[in-house]
C-alpha cells in the first residue's frame, strides 16, 4: 500500500529556506516539491532538478519561424504576386534577400518567444481555468513551503525540520488520484 | 605572478623577424614594377580571362545595382582608344604599388583596435562597477598597453603612405575633384594629424591614470576604496570621450579612404569589431593563463560570461552591418551603393566570407549554454572570430586602396606575423609586471566567488 503522508514545512526567509533544503538533502530525504512567492535563486540546483531543455526547444520554434518566414514570403512576393517595390526584381528570391531579412528575423523571434511561453505554461501544467495547485496561499505572499513525503520517519523529519527553522509544520494525507 | 617566458620572447622576435623581412621584400619588389610589366602583365590577363570578362557582362541575371556598376566599368575600362589603355595600366600599377601600404595598414589597424576595444571594456567595467570581472582587469590592462604603440603606429603609416593609401592627400586628385574638394576644411592632412593626436592622447591618459589607479588601489588600506573611486570617476569621463573619438577616428582612419562615401553609423559599426575582437582576445589570453595555472581564481562562470559577450556582440556586429548594408542597398543612391558594389564584385568570398565567419559561426557555436563554458569551444570560436574581423578590416581598407588586385599573400600574413609578434611581446611584457590577481579591488572578493 503507498503512504500518501506528506509533510508541509513552512519558512519565511528564502535563505532559511535554501540551508534548510540543502540539510534535508543532505540527510538524504527526497523533496516533493518547494512552492516560493518568488523565484529562488539556485534552489532548483539545490533540490537537484534536471536542467532545463527549453533552450532545445526554443531554437527548434526558431528555426520553424525561419522556415515559416521564408516560404511566406517566397509565396507572396515572388510566386503569386510579384511586386516591383524600390525598382528592386521581383522575380528572384535571393535577388530580392535583404529586404526579407527583418521579416526573417522577426518571424524567428515571433515563433521561438511565442511558443517558448506556451510550452513553459504547458509543462508546468498551466491552463486557462487550472485550478492553483499550491496548498497553502501564503505562498503567493510571504510564505515559502517544502512539501515532503513521509515513510514512518515523521518523528525524525519534524524534529530536522524544525531544527532548520521552519516557522510552521502541517501532516497532510493527500488524496490525489 | 606571471614571468615572460624566454620561450615567448623568441616566439614574439621570431614573429616579428619574419613577419618584417616579408613585408620589406614584398614592399621592393612592388616598387620595381614599372609601367612596362603591369601592361605586359595585363595583356596576358586579357588573353586568359578575356572571353570569360566579356561574356560576364551581358548574363542578365545580374541584379540592377550590378548592372547600374557595369556599365560605369564598361566607360571606364573598355573605353577603346590607346590613351586609356595606358592609363588603365598607370591606375593598376598604382594600386599594386599600394598594397604593401594597405596591407601594413589592415594588420596594425586590426591589431591597435583590439587594444582599443579592451580599453573600452574595461572602463564600462569601472564605471559600471561590475561585480564579476575584476579578476580579468589585469588581463584586460596588459592588452590595452598595447593601445599606445599599436596606435602611434598606425598614425604613423597612414601619415608615411599619404596618398597611396588616402587619395584625399593627393593634391592633383583634390584639385579636379569638387565632392573633396568641399570636405577640404575636415580632410586635411594637419587637422588629420592633429585629431590623431588628440585621440591617441586621450585614450593614453585614461589607460596611464587607470592603471596607477588600479596598482595603488592594490597598495593601499584594506578600508580606503579612494583609488578605485578615482578609477570610477575618470572611467566614466573616459566612456564619454571614446564614444566619440573612436567615431571620429573611423572616419578618419577608415571611412576617409573612400573620401566620395559615407555611412551614418560607421563608427557603431567599427566599434561592434573592436569590441568582440577585444573581448575575444581577453578571453584567449585568460584561458591561456589558466591552463598555465596561474589565473586559478578565474572560474568557469567568468568564462561563461566572456563567450556571453562574444556571442552577443557577434550578433550587435551583424545587426550593424546589415543595418548599413540593407538600407544602402534599397536605396541605392549612386555614390553609396559603389562602396557595396566593388565589394561583392571584386571582394565576393572574403566579404560575404566573413558574414560566416563573424556572425552564423559563432551564432551556432556559442549558441548552446554549456559549450560556453569548454576553454576549446572558446578558443575554436574565438580564433574564427578574430580571423573574420581581420578580414572585416581587410574588406573595409583594401577595396579603396588596391581595387581588384587583392590577394591574402606574402604583404599581407607578413604584416599580420609582425604585428601579432608585436602584440604578444607588449602585452605579455604588460603581464608580468603586475600581479594577476588585483587584490585591492573593493568587488574582488565577488568577482573570485561568481557563480552562475
Amino acid at each position: 500500500m503507498k503512504n500518501n503522508k506528506v509533510i508541509h514545512a513552512l519558512y519565511t526567509d528564502d535563505d532559511v529556506l535554501m540551508a534548510a533544503v540543502k540539510v534535508v538533502k543532505a540527510e538524504n530525504h527526497y523533496i516533493e516539491e518547494v512552492y516560493t512567492p518568488f523565484p529562488v535563486h539556485g534552489l532548483d540546483k539545490a533540490i537537484g532538478l534536471e536542467p532545463t531543455r527549453i533552450a532545445i526547444a526554443s531554437f527548434m520554434y526558431g528555426c520553424v519561424g525561419l522556415t515559416v518566414a521564408v516560404l511566406m514570403m517566397n509565396y507572396i512576393m515572388i510566386e503569386d504576386w510579384p511586386q516591383n517595390i524600390g525598382g528592386k526584381p521581383s522575380f528572384s528570391f535571393m535577388e530580392n534577400l535583404p529586404a526579407f531579412v527583418p521579416i526573417m528575423f522577426e518571424l524567428t523571434v515571433f515563433f521561438a518567444a511565442h511558443l517558448m511561453v506556451i510550452t513553459f505554461y504547458l509543462r508546468s501544467r498551466m491552463w486557462p481555468f487550472k485550478g492553483a495547485e499550491n496548498p497553502d496561499p501564503r505562498t503567493t505572499d510571504d510564505h515559502f513551503l517544502v512539501e515532503i513525503p513521509i515513510n514512518e520517519n515523521e518523528k525524525e523529519l519534524k524534529s530536522l525540520l524544525t531544527k532548520t527553522g521552519a516557522v510552521e509544520l502541517h501532516v497532510i494525507e493527500k488524496n490525489d488520484n | 605572478m606571471y614571468k615572460l617566458s624566454k620561450r615567448l620572447k623568441i616566439l614574439s622576435l621570431a614573429l616579428i623577424i619574419i613577419g618584417a623581412t616579408g613585408w620589406f621584400s614584398s614592399y621592393t619588389s612592388s616598387h620595381h614594377l614599372t609601367l612596362e610589366d603591369v601592361k605586359t602583365m595585363l595583356a596576358e590577363e586579357d588573353t586568359h580571362h578575356g572571353g570569360d570578362h566579356l561574356s560576364s557582362h551581358n548574363e542578365s541575371s545580374h541584379s540592377e545595382m550590378i548592372q547600374l556598376h557595369q556599365d560605369d566599368h564598361d566607360v571606364s575600362s573598355h573605353a577603346k582608344g590607346e590613351h586609356h589603355k595606358s592609363s588603365h595600366a598607370e591606375h593598376v600599377l598604382h594600386q599594386m604599388h599600394n598594397r604593401p601600404y594597405a596591407a601594413l595598414y589592415v594588420a596594425a589597424f586590426f591589431f591597435m583596435m583590439i587594444s582599443l576595444g579592451v580599453l573600452a571594456f574595461y572602463g564600462i567595467q569601472y564605471a559600471s562597477q561590475a561585480g564579476w570581472s575584476p579578476v580579468l582587469f589585469r588581463v584586460m590592462e596588459a592588452i590595452t598597453y598595447y593601445l599606445l604603440p599599436g596606435a602611434i603606429i598606425v598614425l604613423g603609416i597612414a601619415i608615411w603612405a599619404d596618398k597611396h593609401l588616402f587619395i584625399w592627400m593627393d593634391p592633383h586628385v583634390v584639385a579636379h575633384d569638387e565632392l573633396i574638394q568641399g570636405k577640404s576644411s575636415w580632410l586635411n592632412k594637419k587637422w588629420f594629424i592633429i585629431r590623431g593626436i588628440l585621440f591617441i592622447l586621450g585614450w593614453s591618459m585614461y589607460r596611464f591614470f587607470s592603471r596607477k589607479f588600479s596598482i595603488a588601489q592594490d597598495n593601499s588600506d584594506i578600508n580606503d576604496n579612494s583609488y578605485f573611486k578615482k578609477n570610477f570617476k575618470i572611467s566614466a569621463a573616459f566612456l564619454v570621450f571614446y564614444i566619440y573619438s573612436e567615431s571620429v577616428m573611423s572616419w578618419d582612419w577608415i571611412m576617409s579612404l573612400d573620401p566620395h562615401w559615407f555611412s551614418t553609423l560607421f563608427g557603431w559599426y567599427v566599434f561592434a569589431s573592436m569590441f568582440v575582437s577585444g573581448i575575444t582576445v581577453i578571453a584567449l589570453i585568460t584561458i591561456y593563463l589558466k591552463t598555465k595555472g596561474l589565473m586559478d581564481f578565474v572560474n568557469d562562470s567568468h568564462l561563461h560570461d566572456l563567450a556571453k559577450f562574444m556571442f552577443g556582440i557577434s550578433v550587435f556586429w551583424a545587426y550593424l552591418w546589415f543595418s548599413q548594408f540593407m538600407l544602402i542597398w534599397y536605396a541605392n543612391i549612386p555614390e553609396e551603393v559603389t562602396y557595396f558594389i566593388t565589394r561583392i564584385e571584386d571582394y565576393k568570398l572574403p566579404f560575404f566570407g566573413m558574414l560566416v565567419l563573424n556572425f552564423i559561426f559563432p551564432f551556432l557555436v556559442l549558441m548552446n549554454s554549456d559549450y560556453k563554458r569548454v576553454p576549446w569551444f572558446i578558443v575554436m570560436a574565438g580564433v574564427v572570430i578574430l580571423f573574420g574581423h581581420y578580414l572585416d578590416v581587410f574588406n573595409m581598407i583594401m577595396p579603396a586602396t588596391v581595387g581588384d588586385r587583392w590577394f591574402i599573400g606574402v604583404p599581407e600574413l607578413s604584416a599580420v606575423l609582425l604585428f601579432s609578434g608585436l602584440f604578444l611581446l607588449v602585452v605579455f611584457y604588460s603581464l608580468s609586471k603586475a600581479p594577476l590577481l588585483p587584490k585591492g579591488n573593493p568587488f574582488i572578493k565577488e568577482s573570485k566567488q561568481f557563480h552562475y
